[in-house]
């Protein structure tokens, strides 16, 4: 298989422009003609969804919440990133792509990272004319903010609720759809196959998660936006259903999967309590712009934070990084809390946290500019922890929060299964190895609102596509192979929960292959999956039927797919033997242990083909060229 | 301080949308007060499972009081005993050792359970495809910053605006009205100019699809207000009324 990212000749800034011309057009009266089915109801696919049903098409929706208003894109806070230079404060689009290329680690493409700073623009002027609710100047003006890792405002930002905020923007166009018409929307549905006729994506597999039935849907064309896979972790910020299954189950049948190893480990989570506890709590990163972190600089140190004397607390982001401050990138902010809880600095019952104090923003701006800023999030710390983050530094630790790896898919984003299209974090396409603050809202919407309703358009048009209905004979191939695969989880009856399994995955997975990787961790954790996933399969327990409500079916099902696609991650992981962005390898640090590069080796992206489960996959490369960013070693000092 | 507590819960328990549903009692032991009630009640289903008997069936997603998702009515209150909160940020420390917990669904005509503790709330999205929407498509805005906003107006906006569609405001009153969450919709473009060219159409045709989704009629309990996760205001209902009556006049 050779990879062809089809990215457009010429000069960069026209790059775009040019491909959209070039890109065929369906003729208006034929848009009805075709269906298309999207996956997944967060800001891709919301968006997507909604954008190609103004044009016409026939769309179909399905989401695994009860409402396309669920999705997880709604937990969101801190804003969405725009190169409108509003602040006059010398941003721009080739200042937006430069950071976010030198963000990532210089493992992103730079035509894809060109282009989604050309879109960002536009993205604002939509968001405004749906009635979000964006900050305002007394003026009347959009407001911003500077936000993790930039030195320019460029955030737009609803308090600290922006990605509900956009999100209730994009369902609010597609429920216009729904009622012209154009959107039919299946909630409370699972995809389980991608359903491929003539080696082309024409319909998916879903089960109706209250009946338990099994529906098959046939299209021209599927655009999975499923999300991430941080939930693979067991604890993670990801909503509890978010989950690997979708993408998966197109890699089995045949879509590449890029980068899997990339995955975004966020600094400002609210620490680990308990063994029982089933998510972790993100703190906005927006907290970071007011909030400074320390930990006293006595080991041990266990008086309460008003009792340590300015003079033995160590700012250490402040100390190592005099230039970016508590503003670092996430994964440089992430590692560093790793190293001082590892030299035994760590804060709190469990010793597995960090000070952010606001005690000196407060002094600074006073008590109501602080709450007007981040009031609901102090409010959802003090929920959890009982404690009162306007009069005692918040503890916070990193945890799993964002995937950059994802399916690989070309400049148009399809994957390598022709009519297969994969949007916003699902995919692998803009972030490389490191996702910059409030840069996941402006892909998701980017990706659906500007990019797919041209280049699904492009791939109807040009393509010759047979009529396939949902009883074509590879449905019901696809429903047997899903209904047999259930009917084996149901028959185990063993005596330990999927979610048990789950949980062994999660800390192994965060043992060996979390904040820092190394050879021996790997090939560790390599050889424990195999045994995981063989007692799962002859030990898992679940209750029920399949025709019924059953959670623990779903669950159970999710777990199962985890348990191949680690192997996947741990491999990548293994086979990259640098550090780039969040994917930190012990054996590849400068003498100041920030994450080094080797670019002679490493400058690719890696597309893994499936091979089977438990077969070694094949590797694909896809070589990354820079001709407008110079490659160079990320300095945040 | 961490602690352990050992609970009673009072379940409601159905089979699905058809079968008669009970109360079913369960013992909650061990049960630390650092957990959230629906870590709570992912243990009593552990247990549960581990003995081969039907868990518990909840909603729940993002377990950080955004997504709207989950939706109890515990000792009688819908999202519990906390003030502004969600079920799912209902922590353990709010209940006493020994004590008896119901735990039940949303109840309303408009939102059938489709078992146990899991209900339909599908007439949200009807109502919202009624009219919750500025009609424009991709590509055709203008320049941001040419729809200029006064900062008020905008943080009015958004506090209606930041209703999370949970339902809790039905679940609450008595009527299983709807119209702190229709109002929310209509507050938040009613006070935006991008929805004025929609202003009269929008309020009849979800006040109409509200009615025919089978919420009742508000009779002022400010029931859902008290329950609100969000503490979305009762004023929003009074600029419902205002809009739907000037609409009413206007109307050809």
């Amino acid at each position: 298989m050779k990879l062809d990212s089809k990215i457009p000749e010429g000069p960069l800034e026209g790059k775009w422009d040019r491909h959209r011309f070039n890109l065929k057009l369906v003729n208006p009266a034929n848009k009805r003609k075709f269906e298309i089915i999207v996956v997944g109801t967060g800001l891709a696919g919301s968006s997507a969804a909604a954008s190609l049903a103004e044009l016409g098409y026939n769309v179909k929706v399905f989401c695994i919440q009860d409402s396309p208003r669920r999705a997880h894109s709604i937990a969101a806070q801190g804003g969405i990133n725009a190169a409108k230079n509003y602040p006059n404060d010398g941003d721009s689009v080739r200042r937006l792509f430069y950071d976010t290329i030198k963000g990532g680690d210089f493992r992103s493409r730079e035509a894809n990272v060109y282009r989604l700073a050309q879109i960002s623009n536009s993205i604002i002027d939509q968001c405004v004319a749906q009635g979000v609710p964006f900050a305002r100047e007394y003026g009347g003006t959009l407001a911003n903010r500077s936000f993790g890792g930039a030195q320019v405002s460029r955030t737009f930002y609803a308090r600290g609720q922006t990605g509900q905020q956009l999100l209730l923007g994009a369902y609010s166009a597609l429920m216009r759809q729904v009622a012209l018409g154009r959107v039919q929307i299946f909630a409370r549905r699972e995809m389980l196959d991608l359903v491929l006729v003539d080696g082309a994506a024409r319909g998916i597999v879903a089960r109706n998660l209250v009946t338990g039935k099994l529906e098959s849907h046939s299209a021209h064309a599927v655009v999975l936006c499923t999300g991430g896979y941080g939930n693979m972790f067991y604890l993670s910020t990801n909503a509890a259903s978010s989950n690997v299954t979708a993408s998966w189950r197109a890699h089995k049948k045949g879509a590449l999967f890029a980068n899997p190893c990339f995955t975004q480990i966020h600094p400002t989570c609210i620490p680990v309590s308990g063994d029982t506890q089933s998510k972790l709590t993100l703190m906005s990163e927006s907290l970071r712009n007011d909030g400074r972190v320390w930990v006293p600089k006595k080991k041990g140190d266990a008086r309460p934070p008003g009792q340590i004397p300015e003079g033995e607390r160590d700012y250490y982001l402040e100390r190592k990084y005099p230039t970016f401050g508590n503003l670092v990138p996430r994964d440089v902010a992430s590692r560093n809390a790793k190293q001082v809880i590892d030299e035994g600095c760590g804060v709190g019952p469990t010793k597995l946290a960090v000070y952010l104090d606001f005690a000196e923003a407060i002094q600074r701006q006073g008590l109501p500019a602080i709450r007007e800023k981040y009031g609901n999030l102090f409010d959802m710390y003090r929920h959890i922890t009982s404690e009162d983050p306007y009069r005692v530094p918040m503890r916070i630790y990193p945890a799993v929060h964002y995937t950059m790896g994802g399916l690989w898919v070309d400049y148009d984003l399809m994957t390598t299964i022709p009519g297969l299209f994969c949007l916003g974090e699902a995919n692998f396409s803009d972030h490389g190895a490191n996702r910059l603050g409030a840069s996941a809202l402006m892909q998701g919407l980017a990706d659906g609102y500007f990019v797919a309703p041209y280049t699904v358009g492009g791939y109807l048009a040009g393509t010759k596509l047979g009529k396939v209905e949902a009883t074509h004979p590879n449905f019901r191939e696809s429903e047997s192979a899903v209904s047999e695969r259930t009917m084996k989880l149901l028959s185990v009856k063993g005596a330990r929960t999927a979610t048990d399994f789950h949980k062994q995955l999660g800390s192994l997975l965060w043992d060996k292959c979390g904040m820092s990787r190394n050879e021996k961790g790997l090939k560790e954790a390599l050889s424990k999956i195999p045994e995981i996933r063989e007692e799962f399969w002859r030990n898992v327990t679940v209750t029920g039927e399949n025709g019924e409500f059953n959670q623990v079916l779903e669950r159970a099902g999710r777990v199962a797919d985890y348990l191949e696609f680690a192997e996947l991650l741990l491999k990548d992981a293994l086979h990259r033997n640098e550090s780039c962005g969040g994917h930190f390898r012990e054996e590849s640090q400068t003498p100041d242990n920030e994450a080094k590069r080797d670019d002679t080796h490493f400058c690719y992206v890696a597309a893994w083909e499936f091979m089977g489960v438990g077969q070694e996959p094949v590797l694909h490369k896809e070589p990354l060229t820079f001709e407008s960013v110079p490659l160079s070693q990320r300095s945040y000092r | 301080m961490s602690a352990t507590i050992h609970l009673t819960l009072k379940v409601w328990r159905q089979k699905n949308a058809s079968s008669e549903g009970r109360w079913v009692l369960y013992e909650a032991k061990n049960i630390s007060t650092d957990m959230s009630f629906l870590e709570m009640l992912d243990a009593v289903n552990e247990r549960l499972v581990l003995k081969g008997e039907d868990p518990i069936a909840f909603d729940h997603d993002c377990r950080e009081g955004i997504c709207g998702m989950c939706s109890l009515v515990i000792n009688g209150q819908a999202h519990g005993p906390q003030k502004a909160a969600t079920t799912c940020q209902i922590y353990m420390r709010d209940f006493k050792d020994g004590a008896t917990v119901t735990v039940e669904p949303f109840r309303a005509r408009a939102f059938p359970v489709l078992k146990d503790l899991v209900v339909d709330r599908s007439a949200f999205d009807r109502v919202m495809a009624a009219g919750g929407y500025i009609s424009v498509n991709t590509g055709s805005a203008v320049e941001a910053n040419t729809i200029l906003i006064p900062k008020d107006k905008a943080e009015a906006a958004m506090d209606a605006a930041a209703c999370i569609g949970c339902g809790a405001c039905v679940a609450a009153c008595p009527n299983a009205s709807a119209m702190l969450f229709v109002s929310a919709k209509i507050s938040h473009f009613a006070l935006l100019p991008q929805g004025l060219p929609e202003r009269e159409r929008r309020v009849l045709a979800m006040r109409k699809a509200m009615d025919a989704e089978g919420f009742g009629n508000c009779s002022n309990e400010a029931e859902c207000e008290a329950v609100c996760p969000k503490e979305i205001k009762l004023n929003h209902i009074a600029r419902l009324n205002r809009e739907f009556l000037r609409a009413s006049i206007l109307k050809k």
